[in-house]
This record gives structure tokens, C-alpha cells and sequence, in this order.
């Protein structure tokens, strides 16, 4: 059974979205996702100051069985991509939605509104009808 | 032996068991307006003792020229032992096998080639080889825009003493992708790039700056110099390098202060006979930081689940069979029979065997150029120290003189008018250690009388 802490938001594409206390956004992978791909040997997180659209592919994660892009779940800018991963990308699986964050971003005005997340809720539902 | 196994009734079988009447039909889907037809101008096939008899007539055309002709395949001894071992049964297939772990000897093979190209340059890691040079150093362009993430220009400098043909290739390549060339003059002087010259790009955003050693001139560029001030300005170092040459200078791995980031080449000098143009090989290598954006196959050590040593494809999801359109390239091949070879001939020379034959090659290109600019009319074009290929200026047009020359038998070099105009009538010549004084002895006199036989240039 997977985690899915009831304070974040989601994507269909198994990323987690934070809002942080100075406007920016922390994105992740899921504690699902990380578990589908197993053990991680490499993650490549974007440069701060690079612009992203909503969807652009803008990380990779790398594990034993697959090598799998992340998705920017709304339009802004890189403010900070997880350097400490270059180095320890095992803590993907370990803390999925705390040290093993990715990047994050200042949404584009108006992109947070846009964006088409998932409640926790919604998110369990999703994974409940993948494993069908 | 036929390479189709199927006979006609085993054709007509599987056509039968999928209800279509002709293999033709299984083609209807291509729109007519999309097929080429009859391919014009393809003769009809020759039987073995047909294309036998062509093929040894057109080498007997060809002839066995006394070759002084360098400019990026340069002539050099291959032991006799080397293609007596490539041309065994069991290296003898020009491809990364695709169960490539069911081939431990193939991929032990490669394994040892990534690391003697690895030693020989002083870098961290090289894959499994690359089409040629020209092509190794267009897919180190495009990693190095991969690679370079602070840089988002995709402008990369080349100096015009890098290969005309890499050049074109490069900018060929990698067209559709965006990336701009800058070209980066010489000094007329001395034949290499003036790091001064760079000055003007501080500032803006540059991707990588490509530096060959030694240039296309033979001539020594100012390694040192030139990777200081990229890395200095954020710009990755792509060296382009003669691996015979390796043996006497300094390695890109140790170039400046922080060596090159990526260092390719062409691997033919390595065992590889001279062959209209190809198959050679090209080599690539990169410090450990980078590899993820390495194109190409690399081949890893590890173990068995019973824990033994063996050797097996590694970090694969670069490649496209993984990663699709986002691959870090479409090579997912190597030049397996030349890399065999390549690996043969450094295994069988050793690091003193390379470097005396590389200080052998020098020392006739030196012997080479003095006997010619001795003759009146002929002069070394650049001041400065080269490696075993230098560019002389002619007083008449190099055409003729090569004209003259070939019809004696010899390959006097290559002319660079068609490349390099400014430079008038000039030629590179090369010498390696399989010419004799009395080889040099021929060309000079053959040079004497094709110079009285040209009219001056006007």
C-alpha cells in the first residue's frame, strides 16, 4: 500500500507537488512511483533559472529497472534542483516526499490555478483503478 | 551459401498461412508515389569470380603508390599478427552482439579497448567506439550541449585548424538540432589558434570550444592555454586527437589545468590499413561526470550472481532502446572489427612500442621537410613545431606538381587550395616510420622535376 500523505498535491504522472511558506513549489516523485522503478542509481535534476512549461520533461530518474523523465506539473521557473541527489539517489526511495524532493519552481502567474492536479484522494483512487 | 534460407516452398507456405498471394502485397500499404521503382544505374548482380575479377582490377588501378598523403589517415606498420588474430572465427563480426552478454570474449575485448583508449588520453571513461573521427566529433558536440548545463546557447567554437571534413560533418549532424558553429580563424603566422583571438567571446554564452591535436596542419595547437580560458568561462573542452601522436604529447586528460572534458578521434593510426576512406574507427572519451551523456555502448565489469568476474552492457538507459527520442544519441553500435584490431595492434606495441613509433613517424616527416625546402620554390608555410605532417608553400600551383608526381608513382600530399584558398598553393605532406631515406630521397628528386616541369604561379 502506497503513502499518500493527505497534504500534497498530485499529478497523473506520479509526481507530488508541496507549496512552500515563500510561494514556490517542491516537486517529487511519489512514493508509488519510486517504488514501481525501483532502486535509483542516478538522478538529474534541472538548473535554477530554467524556464519550464507544464508537461516539459525537465528531470530524469534512474533506477536499476528503467530510466524515466519527470514532468514539470506547471509552468515557472527552476528556483533549485536537489543537487544532494547527484550524490545519494537512493534517497528517492528512501524519503520520497521529503529529502528526495527534485527540484523547485516559482509558478508562471496564474499556472497553479491552471495546473490540473490531483487531491490525495483523487490520487488513491488513480493508483486503486492502475492496480485495477 | 545463400544468407536467405527460405525456399520457395517454405515462401509460399508463409504467405499461404497469412492469406496474401505475393510478398509483394505485403508492401501495399507503401502509397505508390513513396516507391522508388527500378533502381537506375544498379548493374545486375556479379557472381564471386565476377566481382573477384573487378575488384582485383580495379586495385591493380589504384597501383602501390609511394604515399606521402597524411591529413587525417596516416599510413603506419601493422604487425602481421594483428588481422591474423582479428580475422579469427571468433572476433571475425563487425557488430556489438545483440545477446551481448552470451559473448564474454567480445565484450572482454571491448572492455580492454575503452580502457587503453581511456589511458592513452588520460581520461575517465571511453565507450565502444564511434563510426569514425568526423563523426565522433559531431556526437561531442551535441553531448557537450547535453552536458553543458550552465550554457544554453548551443554555440560551440571550432577553429578552422580542425579538419575541413569533421567540420562539415559536425555542422551536417547536427543541423536540425540547433547548435551554431563558430569558426575561429588561425594566425597566418604560425598555423594555430591565437588564444588571444578568444577575448571577444567573453561574456556571451558559449557551449564548448573544439581544440584538435596536432591541427589539421600538423601543427602543435596551445592546449593549455586554450582549455584554461574555456574553463575559466564556463565552456566545455572537446579535444580531437591522434592516438598515435598520444605517445609523445601531452594527453588531453592533462590539458591545462583541469585537462578536456571530452576527447575524440580517429582511430585508423591504431592497426587499421589504409582503405578508400573507411571502415576506420573513431574513439571517445569523457571525464566520469559526463558519461550519463556519453552516446555510444559502454561496456562494464561486474559480477555474477554467483560471484564471479564477467563483463556486460552498462548504463544503457542513455540508449535508445531505453530512452527513444530523448537518447542521448542514435549510435547504439561500435566498429567492432577495427576496434578488435585497434586492440590487437596497442596490446601487441605496448606504451613503448606507440611512442617509438610515433617519434619514428616524426623523425621522417622532419627528415622529409628539410629534403624538400631544400629545393628552390619550397618552404615551410608555418613556423613552430608539428607532428610527423607539416604544410609547405609551393611557388606554382600544387595541382600540377601533384599531377606530375602521381604519374611517377608517388602520392606527394594533399593540396590545400580547395580548403584553405588564402593559403595559395600549398600542400600537406606526411611522413610515417614506414618511409626510408631512399623513399624521401624519391620524392624530393620526383618534386625537383615536377617544380621545372610547372610554370611559376602567376
Amino acid at each position: 500500500m502506497s503513502n499518500v500523505p493527505a497534504d500534497l498535491r498530485y499529478t497523473r504522472s506520479h509526481e507530488w507537488l508541496r507549496t512552500l511558506s515563500d510561494g514556490t513549489v517542491e516537486v517529487g516523485i511519489t512514493d508509488h512511483a519510486q517504488h514501481a522503478l525501483g532502486d535509483m542509481v542516478f538522478v538529474e535534476v534541472p538548473e535554477a533559472g530554467r524556464a519550464v512549461k507544464a508537461g516539459q520533461p525537465c528531470a530524469v530518474v534512474e533506477s536499476v529497472k528503467a530510466a524515466s523523465d519527470v514532468y514539470a506539473p506547471l509552468a515557472g521557473e527552476i528556483t533549485a534542483g536537489n543537487g544532494k541527489l547527484a550524490d545519494a539517489p537512493e534517497t528517492v526511495n528512501a524519503q520520497p516526499y521529503g529529502e528526495g524532493w527534485l527540484m523547485r519552481l516559482r509558478p508562471a502567474p496564474g499556472a497553479l490555478a491552471a495546473a490540473e492536479l490531483l487531491s490525495a484522494a483523487d490520487y488513491q483512487k488513480l493508483l486503486d483503478a492502475e492496480a485495477g | 551459401m545463400a544468407f536467405i534460407p527460405h525456399t520457395e516452398a517454405d515462401v509460399a507456405a508463409m504467405l499461404a498461412a497469412i492469406g496474401a498471394q505475393r510478398i509483394e502485397d505485403l508492401f501495399d500499404e507503401i502509397p505508390a508515389e513513396l516507391r522508388i521503382g527500378a533502381l537506375a544505374g544498379v548493374p545486375e548482380a556479379l557472381n564471386e569470380m565476377e566481382i573477384g575479377r573487378l575488384m582485383s582490377e580495379r586495385a591493380r588501378r589504384d597501383g602501390l603508390a609511394l604515399s606521402f598523403l597524411g591529413a587525417g589517415a596516416y599510413e603506419h606498420h601493422i604487425p602481421a599478427a594483428v588481422w591474423a588474430i582479428v580475422t579469427r572465427g571468433e572476433f571475425y563480426s563487425a557488430y556489438t552482439p545483440y545477446q551481448a552478454e552470451a559473448s564474454q570474449g567480445t565484450l572482454q575485448l571491448i572492455y580492454e579497448f575503452q580502457t587503453m583508449i581511456a589511458r592513452l588520453t588520460a581520461m575517465d571513461v571511453a565507450n565502444a567506439s564511434m563510426y569514425d573521427g568526423a563523426s565522433a566529433t559531431a556526437e561531442a558536440a551535441l553531448m557537450a550541449v547535453r552536458a553543458n548545463r550552465k550554457s544554453t546557447s548551443a554555440r560551440i567554437l571550432m577553429p578552422t585548424t580542425v579538419h575541413p571534413h569533421y567540420r562539415r560533418v559536425a555542422a551536417t549532424t547536427t543541423c536540425n538540432q540547433g547548435l551554431r558553429f563558430e569558426q575561429l580563424p588561425y594566425c597566418a603566422e604560425e598555423g594555430i589558434t591565437p588564444a588571444a583571438s578568444l577575448a571577444r567571446f567573453e561574456g556571451h554564452d558559449v557551449t564548448a570550444l573544439v581544440v584538435q591535436q596536432p591541427n589539421f596542419f600538423g601543427r602543435l595547437e596551445d592546449v593549455d592555454a586554450l582549455t584554461d580560458w574555456a574553463h575559466a568561462h564556463g565552456i566545455l573542452v572537446i579535444a580531437v586527437v591522434n592516438p598515435t601522436s598520444l605517445a609523445l604529447l601531452k594527453p588531453p586528460g592533462q590539458w591545462g589545468a583541469r585537462g578536456a572534458d571530452i576527447a575524440v578521434g580517429e582511430g585508423q593510426p591504431l592497426g587499421v590499413p589504409l582503405s578508400g576512406g573507411g571502415p576506420y574507427f573513431g574513439f571517445m572519451t569523457t571525464r566520469m561526470e559526463y558519461v550519463r551523456q556519453m552516446p555510444g555502448r559502454i561496456v562494464g565489469r561486474t559480477l555474477d550472481a554467483a560471484g564471479r568476474g564477467g563483463f556486460t552492457l552498462t548504463l544503457q538507459a542513455r540508449e535508445q532502446h531505453i530512452r527513444r527520442a530523448r537518447a542521448t544519441s542514435n549510435i547504439c553500435t561500435n566498429q567492432g572489427l577495427a576496434v578488435t584490431a585497434a586492440t590487437i595492434y596497442l596490446s601487441l606495441m605496448g606504451p613503448l612500442g606507440l611512442e617509438r613509433t610515433a617519434a619514428a613517424a616524426h623523425g621522417r616527416a622532419r627528415e622529409l621537410t628539410a629534403a624538400l625546402t631544400r629545393l628552390p620554390g619550397v618552404r615551410t608555410a608555418f613556423a613552430g613545431p608539428f607532428f610527423h605532417e607539416a604544410v609547405l608553400q609551393l611557388d606554382r600551383p600544387a595541382a600540377p606538381v601533384l599531377a606530375t608526381l602521381g604519374s611517377r608513382g608517388i602520392l606527394g600530399g594533399l593540396a590545400l587550395t580547395g580548403y584553405y584558398p588564402e593559403l595559395g598553393s600549398a600542400l600537406l605532406v606526411c611522413a610515417t616510420e614506414t618511409k626510408t631515406s631512399a623513399d624521401i630521397d624519391r620524392y624530393r628528386a620526383a618534386l625537383a622535376d615536377a617544380l621545372q616541369q610547372t610554370a611559376r604561379a602567376a
